[in-house]
């Protein structure tokens, strides 16, 4: 056996073992989810196409309660109805709503306040791509006709009851008097007889 | 048997036409023979509509797709129960499926109602089948769903996947059955205007048609809220739609007739109030299938656009110009028998109520209107979306549940100072005792509190009448506890029955103020990555994507991205969220036949709602897009919901639950009408 090394029954076996735990911990690190820092390729799907729309990474930007704040103000174009953010974290076939979102985002770097950015998408879009009309000009009729017309409604309500209230009051009260057939001298005696009895 | 179906739309159209004419002209006074031939017109009309429907039926179970409608909305390997329900998924089979109920319900109308009727039933048929003679000539002329293909393809294009829904197999017949069933109360009203019999009789005959019909509506807009909460996948059940305002407002109407019937009924006032209301009503009913329809204003909801927005249109003009010109020409015979006499009673309650139902929806109809008034005045097209709805109906929903809980304590006629303080002590505190404790709970929005406060004010109102009513029996007769609440509510279902459905609502109201409190993020886990979110409990939910998995199942290619769920540390199961690709199969190939549609996983809980929606994949890999939500106190809607129903059921159910009408009649105050409740059967 000269010019090789050899190999004892021990060292062989050790090398076996030793072979052996370094797949097992390999088998196990793959497998355990402690050990599963997602850092790691993630499985390929076999049909992606039939898992919807692929789909960017979000950011922390995107949970950030400043933009859907105003995303949840501006309405999305492609017609359903929705705001942007709930239309982009809902109708995944959308293209619409992560564009105007990402429009949102830019106009954000560029240092615009929620307002402006606001008024820049109405400037581009014109005044639907608000989700509420502006309460302004004609808009404040919008605002302002149910809560006026319920107001003088109740408040014609609470006049004619009131007025209503105040006659049926006195219609009661009047033929109260005739009814007794005494002289105010009887009733004050008769008052006085009754104050003494339950004396 | 398209010829047939055919056959059967003309048969009832022509049916429904000899009914109106015949009905309204009057002609049939002291001739049974034309007043026998209008009642049996009406079951005819139901049988050939019966008919048309089993053919539409068999068209749908056969596959028989050279029938457009059958192609349009099935496809060979679409489940059975869906097969059965795209009757009334599209446009033309919903417009069958209205008249088959509607002419039903004529029926039962016909064969139910008291002989004491007798005399409004062939106005009520006449204007039943001229609704039904409508509806079949919209089939007819516009919409026909025995149309034809040129060709017989080989397989549908299948359902809407979001209409594959439990959901929606109830909730449209539900609402349907709700809108439909409102033209009974309106014919009925329409034949009490033109017999000049304007005593409470019309009254009595409609009032469990009312309760039928508003049941209906409820269930079917909180299914509809339950349907859009479970696969439109956006965390909320309710957007102020065009076709969801449309749904409220008849529902708003016919809660004001409810309560406002019982002033005529007791007192004999609001006589054309309560008939200008059903009118109202039964008009919001066909403005909400014109807005369903016809397109004029965008909506998730609406059908295909096409030209019976038109027919409904002109219907509509048509019935409002009648029942209001007729309204007027009887204006006079419908003097009030009494007058109000406090500000301070029940009546001046339930007119405030009324008050607030109808300005609710009024700003409800003026909000879903005022895009199309903008546009005629400025020329400028805007949107008009859920902001301006909460802002302009929250104040005005919160007022009415205040109403809610201050009607029952008030006494009919006059209240006095005595009997307030009396009524009010207990549920006033009870309501500052819930505002009180969940402010100092840290609870600080304006109008969730005040909702709550409220809630808590209806329930000490709810609870204050039925521990009184149940002491009294129990006083009086002995009767342990369960048997003194089954007959106390069994003898007064009509009264108890109500307070039920106002648990029902405040449980509503409860379940809306919750979704102040709603929290949501979005994030992009690899699998063994999580993620947090803090419940508004202080509970903190940890969710860590598994991956995702691939499987067909029937009609769908099955993506399900599956999670693992935490809370405070201790592991609460698995939730699975899926996308759903749906194929039709051509020369043996599965082709895509919609956009892949998203279904949310949700676990549901007295507290919160856990609302976990894949978005998708990231690069065809299993890394995925979600968004955690967590909805607190939506359970107590769809609960809310039952109770309400529950509460309608005792209101409707027939006997002699409630008082003979002579003691109905004015009673006095709060204490007498307490000591009727009490009194032995």
């Amino acid at each position: 056996m000269s010019g090789r090394e050899t190999l004892d029954r021990r060292g062989f076996l050790a090398a076996i073992a030793g072979v052996a735990g370094a797949a097992a911990a390999g088998a196990l690190s793959a497998q355990a989810p402690g050990t599963l820092p997602g850092s790691g390729p993630a499985g390929s799907l076999g049909d992606p196409t039939a898992a919807g729309r692929p789909q960017a990474p979000t950011t922390p930007r995107d949970d950030d309660a400043r933009i859907q704040a105003i995303e949840k103000r501006l309405r999305c174009t492609c017609g359903c109805t929705l705001d942007v953010y709930t239309c982009r974290t809902t109708d995944f076939s959308c293209t619409y709503s992560p564009q105007l979102h990402r429009e949102v985002l830019q106009l954000r770097d560029s240092g615009m306040t929620a307002q402006q950015i606001v008024d820049a998408f109405v400037k581009r879009y014109g005044e639907q791509a608000l989700m509420a009309p502006e309460p302004h000009g004609f808009n404040l009729a919008g605002y302002l006709v149910p809560g006026t017309l319920v107001t003088v409604a109740a408040g014609a309500m609470l006049w004619i009851l009131g007025r209503r209230s105040r006659r049926h009051d006195a219609a009661e009260t009047l033929p109260s008097a005739p009814a007794v057939d005494a002289t105010p001298e009887e009733l004050a005696r008769l008052r006085q007889a009754l104050a003494e009895s339950d004396a | 048997m398209t010829l047939l179906g055919q056959f059967a739309l003309w048969t009832a159209f022509l049916l429904g036409l000899w009914c109106a004419v015949v009905g309204f002209s009057g002609r049939w006074r002291g001739r049974p023979d034309l007043t026998q031939s209008v009642t049996r017109a009406v079951y005819g009309i139901c049988a050939a509509l019966l008919v048309a429907a089993a053919c539409l039926w068999k068209a749908l179970l056969t596959h028989d797709f050279s029938v457009e409608y059958v192609w349009a909305y099935t496809s060979r390997n679409l489940p059975t129960y869906y097969v059965l329900s795209a009757f009334w998924a599209g446009q033309k089979g919903s417009l069958l499926f209205w008249a088959l109920v509607l002419s039903i319900f004529a029926t039962a109308a016909q064969a139910l109602s008291s002989r004491r009727h007798a005399a409004l039933l062939p106005y009520v048929a006449a204007a039943t089948s001229s609704v039904v003679a409508f509806f079949v000539s919209v089939m007819l002329f516009a919409a026909n769903p025995f149309e034809r293909l040129a060709f017989t393809p080989l397989d549908g294009r299948g359902l809407n996947p979001q209409l594959q829904n439990v959901g929606m197999t109830i909730h449209p017949p539900m609402l349907y059955l709700g809108y439909i069933s409102i033209t009974i109360p309106f014919a009925f009203a329409i034949a009490a205007l033109l017999s000049r019999r304007l005593d409470t009789g019309w009254i009595h005959a409609i009032r469990k048609w009312t309760i039928v019909s508003w049941m209906f509506l409820s269930i079917g807009i909180t299914l509809g809220m339950w349907w859009a909460y479970v696969e439109l996948g956006w965390g909320g059940y309710w957007a102020w739609d065009p076709v969801e305002n449309a749904s409220l407002l008849p529902w708003l109407t016919m809660t004001a007739f409810l309560h406002s019937v019982m002033i005529q009924e007791k007192r004999g006032m609001l006589k054309r109030w309560n008939l200008g209301l059903i009118v109202g009503t039964f008009m919001l009913s066909i403005f909400g299938t014109f807005i369903t329809r016809s397109g004029v204003i965008a909506s998730v909801h609406s059908f295909t656009q096409s030209n019976v927005g038109y027919f409904f249109l002109a219907f509509l003009i048509l019935a409002g110009a009648f029942g209001f010109t007729l309204l007027h020409t009887r204006w006079h015979l419908l003097e009030p028998e009494a007058r109000l006499e406090s500000m301070v009673s029940r009546e001046a309650a339930f007119l405030f109520n009324n008050l607030l139902f109808v300005g609710i929806a009024f700003s409800v109809l003026w909000g879903t209107l005022f895009p199309i008034l903008s546009e005629l005045v400025r020329g400028t097209k805007i949107t008009v979306g859920p902001p301006f709805f909460n802002r302009v109906n929250v104040p005005l929903g919160l007022m009415l549940l205040a109403l809610t809980g201050i009607g029952p304590l008030i006494a009919w006629r006059r209240a006095s100072a005595s009997n307030l303080r009396r009524q009010f002590t207990m549920p006033l505190a009870t309501g500052a005792i819930v505002g009180a404790g969940l402010f100092v709970a840290g609870m600080r929005d304006g109008y969730a509190l005040i909702a709550f406060a409220l809630a808590g004010f209806v329930a000490g109102t709810v609870a204050q009448e039925f521990f009184r009513g149940i002491r009294a029996r129990r006083r009086i007769h002995g009767d342990p506890l369960p048997r003194a609440v089954i007959r106390l509510v069994g003898r007064n279902r009509r009264r108890y029955g109500g307070y039920i459905v106002h648990v029902g609502i405040l449980i509503y109201c409860v379940g809306f103020a919750g979704m102040a409190f709603k929290r949501e993020r979005e994030a992009t886990l690899k699998p063994g990555e999580s993620v947090e979110l803090r419940s508004p409990y202080g509970h903190t939910y940890r969710f860590t994507h598994v991956g995702i998995s691939q499987y067909q199942a029937l009609n769908r290619i099955v993506s399900a991205a599956t999670v693992q769920v935490a809370r405070d540390g201790k592991a609460e199961g698995v939730m699975t969220s899926e996308k759903r690709q749906h194929f039709t199969v051509e020369n043996g190939e599965k082709v895509p036949s919609f956009e892949p549609s998203t279904e949310v996983a949700i676990r549901s809980g007295l507290r919160e709602d856990l609302y976990i929606v894949f978005a998708g994949p990231v690069n065809g890999t299993e890394e995925a897009v979600y968004r955690f939500t967590i909805n607190p106190l939506v359970w107590w809607i769809w609960y809310g919901g039952l109770v309400l129903v529950l509460g309608g059921i005792i209101t409707m159910w027939p006997g002699d639950g409630h008082p003979a009408p002579a003691a109905r009649r004015t009673p006095a105050t709060y204490g007498t009408a307490l000591a009727g409740a009490a009194e032995p059967s």
